[in-house]
């Protein structure tokens, strides 16, 4: 359980408490342990969260799978993935 | 606010599988509520066995149904209720279930409190006894609370309280808060429907329009009372309330029946909204190519509500209190906050209420203090 702020420079994953399910929208992420239920509203969101667990930061992440001009746009999807608990430092 | 309106656009046509799937176990019970939405009271012989009805968990784990709300009838009088629910959570489906509580003993509380992914309602339908077993029978307060103290000593952590809103229930909105809070637990209220014997009393126990007034300002107070998107009906009053605040039958849930029968909710066991059932090519096949769903996923049409300004919060409603009142889809919901329902009702020259197809409730109702 963390609650610090969300560090772009660290390295994530999608914890291994959460499951995903493809919707035409993007996804549904659900935590079974908290019972949350998060939408993930688009394709290129769902491809990030299911494979940042590959980089050494989040940061690296987003330049190798998102345009350059959304970085942030990213960033603030991630730092709210990460509030609800969707996501673990490795 | 544009993005939300758009994703509710979305699950208007439908998702992948449901989110919220109601299944229920059994419709035998040991109570007799006057409010059942299912009609419960008999077990119905061609109910799943326990192996279909693994089956069946196989599938809903399969489709990533992240978690199903067991109900009934009751479901702990199935005797292959524990096997069943450790068989879902054991793929990671998790178990909501709701319960009158008559058969959490302490045995079965401790059994109850080792399973993971596991949430318990308990229902009561008022905050004393006299108020409550007036709807669920003589004893049947005593027993839930008997189940809630077990739970409580068993360590199972929070469970939930599950309330429906009547005339009586809603005036005791503050003693339920008190009663949740003494046993660490949630509060859950949801609407009373007009469905299952519901039919008979809702006239007499729906809340008024000032009570739902209240309801409302209570409920945005307190956004930590559930209410699985009970009231969205009363959305219509200013800010929506928590909750996708849509009808989501046959587009986001959708509910299974003792026999396999797949109905659009939980508040429409009647055989007009009756998809199809899960024995003959699954759940998945009823849920993805009735004709019935993909019907519901079209776009609403207002009907009389399109000249409101409010339709975009509220979408006209609950579909099923419409129907089991005998108000047309395109009525304004019975219980409308500005008492455009109640106009509708009052100008049918003859309202014909549809009863429950499947009626399984006791030909006598026995006293739960007699067994």
């Amino acid at each position: 359980m963390s609650i610090d702020a969300f560090d772009a420079l660290q390295n994530w994953q999608l914890s291994e408490q959460v499951s995903l399910r493809d919707e035409a929208f993007g996804a549904l992420a659900y935590h079974h342990g908290n019972r949350r239920l998060v939408f993930l509203k688009s394709r290129e969101l769902v491809e990030l969260v299911r494979r940042l667990g590959e980089f050494d930061s989040a940061d690296e992440a987003i330049s190798a799978l998102a345009p350059a001009d959304q970085r942030d746009r990213y960033v603030t999807a991630l730092a709210s993935l990460h509030r609800s608990d969707l996501l673990n430092g490795r | 606010m544009g993005a939300e309106s758009s994703l509710r656009d979305r699950f208007e046509r439908g998702l992948a599988a449901p989110i919220c799937l109601t299944w229920e176990l059994t419709y035998a019970c040991n109570l007799a509520c006057t409010h059942c939405l299912s009609s419960s009271g008999r077990r119905d012989p061609r109910e799943l066995s326990t192996e279909e009805a693994k089956s069946l968990i196989d599938e809903i784990a399969a489709m990533q149904i992240f978690y199903v709300n067991i109900g009934g009838g009751e479901p702990m009088i199935r005797r292959d209720f524990f096997e069943l629910i450790e068989h879902a959570v054991g793929q990671h489906v998790g178990v909501k279930f709701s319960t009158n509580g008559t058969r959490i003993d302490k045995e079965a509380a401790k059994r109850l409190a080792s399973i993971d992914y596991l949430d318990i309602q308990i229902s009561i339908d008022g905050a004393d006894a006299a108020t409550s077993d007036r709807i669920r029978g003589v004893g049947s307060y005593d027993a839930a609370r008997r189940a809630m103290d077990n739970l409580k000593e068993a360590n199972f952590g929070q469970f939930k309280i599950s309330v429906v809103m009547t005339r009586e229930s809603i005036e005791q909105l503050d003693a339920f808060e008190a009663l949740a809070l003494s046993y660490g637990a949630e509060l859950r209220l949801t609407r009373l429907r007009p469905s299952g014997r519901g039919v008979e009393v809702w006239s007499e126990l729906h809340p008024t329009l000032e009570q739902n007034r209240m309801l409302y300002k209570w409920l945005l107070a307190r956004p930590n009372v559930l209410t699985g998107d009970s009231f969205f009906h009363l959305s219509a009053l200013g800010a929506p309330l928590e909750g996708l605040n849509l009808c989501g039958a046959g587009r986001v849930v959708c509910l299974i029946d003792p026999v396999g029968d797949v109905y659009a909710c939980p508040f429409v066991i009647h055989d007009e909204f009756l998809a199809g059932n899960v024995r003959a090519a699954g759940f998945g096949d009823v849920w993805t190519n009735s004709s019935l769903f993909k019907s519901l996923r079209e776009p609403g049409n207002p009907g009389a509500c399109t000249s409101c300004g409010s339709y975009d919060a509220c979408r006209g409603g609950c579909m099923a209190a419409k129907f089991f009142t005998g108000l047309e889809m395109t009525d304004p919901d019975p219980e409308c906050v500005f008492g455009h329902g109640e106009t509708a009702l009052a100008s049918k020259r003859v309202t014909i209420r549809p009863l429950s197809s499947p009626d399984h409730s006791k030909r006598v109702p026995v006293a739960l203090s007699s067994r």
